[in-house]
């Protein structure tokens, strides 16, 4: 196959970027779509240039590193799919494909198609955990968990972080994220202490990290490479509520601490 | 304080958007059967006018009710609108919507269409103000009378530019409702976890039925069904 | 000059040892923890819990990942499950079995002191993982489900969909980011370790280059945690995600840390074959597809090329449970891979090249029916699918083995303490707990067994027995590590040859899966040894770098970490090369049975293959840690 790539290049955070053209020539069907890349990175390099930086880590669809907005696409056409284990087989000889890195303003351009998601990671710090000190567990099998509950967990757990539902959204909303680490510990008994508390910080987090607000588009929901539910918003969005009514100011929530 | 809390988040500011909009869902129901009344003839539209008229204090409350919904709704969708154009300040050379609906994608400039109908409609019904007539005036209703409702919507639906614009005005409408029927109750957290979240069935029908109730009217004036 | 291998193996009955251990380990007081602070390197399960446990212990800790986010440590990739002796399904499993199957499933070449101390641990991480909300696979009662596992006969594998590596690491994830968020770690994402810093024997930080910025900096500790995971990818191609690397452990190596066993490499029985020169990296299929799927081959050669579904039942070779009646398709990962390898050695390998076996779910859909397969293996599929454009629920999967996992790594003792003072190895990067050959479904078991329960014990032990001076950053070892480390990055960007990095990389991987894969002898691996210097003398003459080192430069960072593979990689052979007789994954053909199994030599190799760095251009001196079986009689492995 015959591809023309036009690939948004940004040499640092505060510099300016735009699209460059590229020709990929004689790709393979059964390359993967980052193959495709490394292809060309290795065509550059041996001409001389700098190669197109991209976050790439484990390439079978589970760390969440990879991750371009692909056709204006977020991962681009195959469903249920991440960058990495999208195929060349996917598009058609002669084809040009566009990609630009996500953008969000949380998610500051690094360089090329890398981006900065640390935004994801201080959400989880504030909030996005069951307090259980190592050691402190009593046995697995004391807490009995519905099939139903824990099947509906792991759905919401099945999460890899690569932000692609900031990506897909046309307001720059992380509530797809966030909702799905709320509705994973929020379903399940041993999360039951923190729910309304995680709840509230969790979102607090998110408005201060400048993510938009959700419209239910539902864009998130397709761009998704777990394929997780918009359900996940309501429950956020349930459990917020719930908490913001009924939670204690923070002076007491965190009393006793000295 | 809670309502604070509310106020500041996104979410809250959504809620606070979902509630208001579920009010005037129930709100624009209960005028679309109001309405619809027309058909019965001058004798009963111009009664129920009355009626309302008559409940004096509570007409009043139910007004400043519906303005304090819409002010806080319109006030909600500017700040939100603000906080998700900072949520991405570099757009992308391009996107395309998957799933996304026209309904939800026209959420803003069709709520915007509404807001500038809904004064005009006010303007136009209830005080009179603007009252463009056909270029022939109805020799049987030649001007706006506080009294004759009837008369006034026969004679209105007679400009077929007003009829245009109520029309257009009715489709923002539907899709509004679509949207916003569906996606108010899924942010208030109200919903059951679905297979098909993105599906709507209760949205479709009052999206629908609003739409059609509403639009018979101005359509059957101007093709002299109801004159 | 020659190391002392001391194992530090507690006296007294194999039970009694780790509990007699922890009572006789110093403690620190809980208001000088603080006062201490902590490195760790990697923020996989075993970094991640280790991290996250020492600050709730209330040390000071900074923590490292060479990912955007400690979430994308390659842990996240583990599917199948994680063994313990839970003894939930009541079928005979217990500590003392845990602790055999793993003895006998490493081929007797791990210590047995740590190896029951997993076991008896195993037992507490899943209560643990748990508790902080791991959505394990469960029953309609509530309870726990469970599966089996290759190379053992109970079911005794914890499991969360295909997903257990990922659901697992985010449950230290989680408990990381509270404990940054407490103030208790320091995090550092996208910096990478490029050398060890030593003052006076004693492991007292890193040299960590910021991928984003290009700063070189010291970072002082008063201990030193490695957790950076495994070498497979000294191969180029492995199931290892693209970044990992062997960076960390190579340059501590070089600074004094005994490298262990490097030749035990795991090659994964069950992944997608290579499509092509393009490929980048393999998939692995969750061994777990073992428990329903039937592995065969055509009987005749004639028969490669047919359509699988046209190929009559008497004319497929099930040669798996042909050859290993009791163990079947469950058989341990290096004797699934090499009975693969043999039959498509003999041309009757399916797909491209030849190089595959079927992995047939036929039988499996028929007897539970297509609903029930999809609920157990249904992400793989569709992963299997996306690849291959094949669909597994109609034709059968086309497998191959491919390198997985590396048992080498290295040298620690029963604390989990290299052979530098102060510096602890965690996970994959140590070489503890599997022997020859690891078994599915222990290495997340092995991972959290040292970051959550192990390490914060002894880590502890060294601080309050050891006194510790201070050490700034203008020390003279200090600013030479961070010399040291800039003259390399200058030396690598200044060459600016011919080839690029993953070529060279590639070639590389090429010479060590050809003489140092899944068969190796003393012919071909003395040929890797004549082939890999002259690669890394090219590779120091002729590779390009282009772009600056003051900024993201991810060519730099692929290339300093191919450089070290570069040198790993003739450890291996060397290792290899020396140790003359089959065991687990290490298989040479000079030395095996009459049938094809691998032949021990428990006489003259029952011991722990430690080498020691003798500077630049010399060959690294052998150590050995002999083996001492008190417990369990050694024997020729049989799964028949």
């Amino acid at each position: 196959m015959n591809l023309t790539l036009q690939v948004w290049r940004q040499p640092g955070p505060e510099a300016d970027g735009g699209l460059k053209e590229y020709q990929a020539s004689d790709i393979s069907p059964d390359m993967s779509f980052l193959e495709m890349l490394d292809v060309v990175n290795e065509r550059l390099i041996e001409a001389g240039d700098l190669p197109i930086a991209f976050d790439h880590d484990c390439r079978e669809g589970i760390c969440g590193s990879c991750g371009m907005m692909i056709n204006g696409v977020a991962h681009g056409p195959s469903k249920a799919t991440a960058t990495c284990q999208l195929h060349m087989r996917s598009f058609r000889d002669g084809d040009t494909i566009v990609i630009e890195p996500w953008r969000a303003r949380a998610f500051p351009v690094i360089r090329d198609l890398v981006v900065n998601r640390g935004a994801l990671d201080r959400i989880i710090a504030a909030g996005g955990f069951i307090s259980a000190p190592t050691g402190s567990a009593q046995d697995a099998n004391a807490i009995p968990v519905s099939k139903q509950d824990s099947d509906a967990a792991m759905d919401a757990a099945a999460c890899i972080g690569c932000g692609a539902c900031v990506a897909a959204c046309p307001n720059g909303s992380a509530s797809l994220f966030t909702g799905a680490k709320i509705s994973h510990l929020g379903l399940l008994p041993q999360g039951q202490p923190e729910r309304f508390r995680r709840a509230l910080n969790m979102v607090t987090q998110m408005d201060l990290e400048n993510f938009g607000h959700c419209t239910l588009f539902g864009e998130c929901q397709e761009a998704c490479p777990k394929q997780i539910s918009i359900d996940v918003i309501s429950r956020m969005n349930r459990d917020f509520l719930r908490a913001a009514v009924t939670a204690p100011s923070d002076r007491a929530a965190s009393g006793g601490d000295g | 304080m809670w309502a604070l809390t509310l106020y500041r988040s996104t979410i809250g500011k959504k809620m606070i958007m979902a509630v208001t909009g579920l009010v005037l869902v129930v709100f624009v129901i209960g005028h679309m059967a109001g309405n619809l009344q027309q058909f019965l003839g001058p004798g009963r539209m111009n009664a129920y006018a009355a009626f309302l008229k008559s409940t004096g204090e509570l007409l009043w409350i139910a007004r400043l009710g519906l303005l304090a919904a819409t002010v806080l709704h319109v006030l909600m969708a500017y700040q939100l609108t603000q906080i998700k154009r900072a949520a991405r300040p570099i757009d992308y050379t391009r996107r395309e919507p998957q799933v996304s609906t026209l309904a939800s994608r026209t959420m803003r400039w069709g709520g915007v269409l509404l807001l500038v109908f809904i004064v005009f409609h006010i303007l136009h019904f209830t005080t009179g103000t603007v009252f463009p007539v056909a270029s022939r005036p109805d020799a049987q209703y030649p001007a706006f009378s506080h009294t004759d409702v009837y008369g006034n919507v026969v004679s209105a639906f007679r400009n077929p530019w007003v009829v245009l614009f109520y029309v257009v005005a009715m489709l923002f409408l539907l899709l509004h409702l679509f949207h916003g029927a569906w996606s108010s109750v899924r942010t208030l957290g109200l919903s059951k976890p679905s297979p098909d979240p993105l599906h709507r069935r209760v949205s479709t029908v009052i999206a629908v039925v609003v739409w059609l109730g509403f639009t018979a009217i101005p359509v059957a004036v101007f093709f002299g069904v109801i004159r | 000059m020659s190391i002392e291998l001391n194992a530090r193996i507690p006296a007294g009955p194999l039970a009694a040892k780790w509990d007699k251990h922890r009572f006789e380990m110093k403690l620190v007081n809980p208001a000088n923890k603080r006062k201490y602070t902590i490195i760790v390197v990697g923020s996989g399960l075993a970094g991640g819990a280790a991290a996250a446990t020492l600050s709730e212990l209330g040390y000071n800790v900074r923590c490292y990942c060479y990912q955007d986010s400690p979430r994308r440590a390659h842990s996240i990739a583990a599917q199948g499950g994680i063994n313990a002796a839970k003894n939930y399904q009541n079928d005979g499993d217990s500590i003392q079995r845990l602790f055999y199957d793993t003895i006998k499933g490493g081929d007797f070449r791990a210590r047995e002191a740590n190896v029951y101390r997993l076991a008896q641990i195993s037992v507490n991480i899943i209560d643990q993982c748990v508790a902080q909300g791991v959505p394990f696979a469960r029953e309609y009662g509530g309870l726990l489900a469970n599966r089996s596992f290759g190379g053992a006969q109970v079911s005794r594998t914890f499991y969360a969909r295909g997903q257990t590596g990922q659901q697992l690491l985010l449950g230290a994830y989680q408990a990381l980011e509270k404990e940054i968020a407490k103030g208790g770690v320091t995090m550092f994402p996208r910096a990478e370790m490029l050398d060890l810093i030593v003052v006076n024997g004693r492991a007292r930080g890193i040299v960590v280059r910021d991928e984003l910025t290009g700063r070189i900096e010291p970072h002082l500790a008063d201990a030193v945690v490695l957790a950076t995971g495994g070498y497979g990818n000294v191969f180029y191609l492995s199931t290892n995600a693209k970044g990992c690397n062997a960076t960390a452990i190579w340059r501590a190596h070089k600074r004094g840390a005994a490298f262990a066993n490097p030749c035990y490499t795991q090659i994964h029985p069950t992944c997608i074959p290579v499509a092509g020169e393009h490929q980048s990296k393999l998939t692995l299929m969750s061994e777990s597809l073992r428990n329903d799927g039937r592995v065969w081959v055509p009987k005749r050669k004639e028969d490669v090329g047919k359509n699988p579904t046209d190929i009559p039942e008497q004319d497929r070779d099930y040669y798996l449970e042909r050859k290993y009646p009791s163990f079947g398709n469950l058989s341990p990962r290096d004797i699934a891979s090499r009975a693969a390898k043999e039959a498509c050695d003999e041309g009757r390998g399916v797909g491209p090249g030849g190089r595959g076996v079927y992995l047939d779910f036929a039988d499996a859909i028929k007897r539970l029916g297509e609903d029930r397969i999809r609920e157990r293996y249904g992400n793989l599929f569709e992963m299997y699918e996306r690849i291959t454009a094949e669909n597994p629920y109609k034709v059968p999967m086309r497998i191959y083995p491919a390198v997985h996992y590396t048992m080498g790594g290295l040298w620690v003792d029963y604390n989990l303490m290299s052979t530098i003072p102060g510096l602890h190895v965690a996970g994959e990067a140590n070489f503890s707990d599997h022997g020859a050959n690891r078994l599915g479904a222990s290495a997340l078991m092995q991972g959290l067994a040292d970051g959550y329960f192990v390490l914060p014990n002894t880590i502890g032990d060294y601080l309050a027995s050891t006194r510790l001076e201070s050490v700034s950053a203008d020390a003279p070892d200090v600013k030479a590590a961070v010399a040291d480390v800039e003259k390399r990055t200058r030396t690598l960007l200044g060459i600016n040859g011919k080839r690029t990095v993953a070529s060279l990389h590639r070639e590389l991987g090429r010479i060590m899966w050809e003489y140092c894969g899944m068969a190796r002898d003393a012919g071909g691996l003395k040929k890797a040894l004549e082939l890999i210097p002259q690669l890394r003398e090219e590779f120091w003459r002729d590779v390009r770098i282009p772009g600056a080192g003051t900024e993201l430069n991810q060519t730099l960072e692929h290339a300093g970490r191919v450089a070290d593979f570069l040198e790993l990689g003739e450890l291996m052979c060397r290792d290899a090369l020396h140790r003359e007789e089959s065991c687990g994954g290490h298989f040479r053909t000079e030395h095996q049975t009459p049938d094809g199994e691998a032949l021990r030599d428990d006489e003259h190799f029952a011991y722990v293959a430690a080498w020691e760095w003798q500077g630049e251009g010399k060959p690294q001196q052998l150590n050995k840690e002999p083996l001492v079986y008190e417990n369990i009689k050694l024997s020729q492995r049989s799964y028949k």
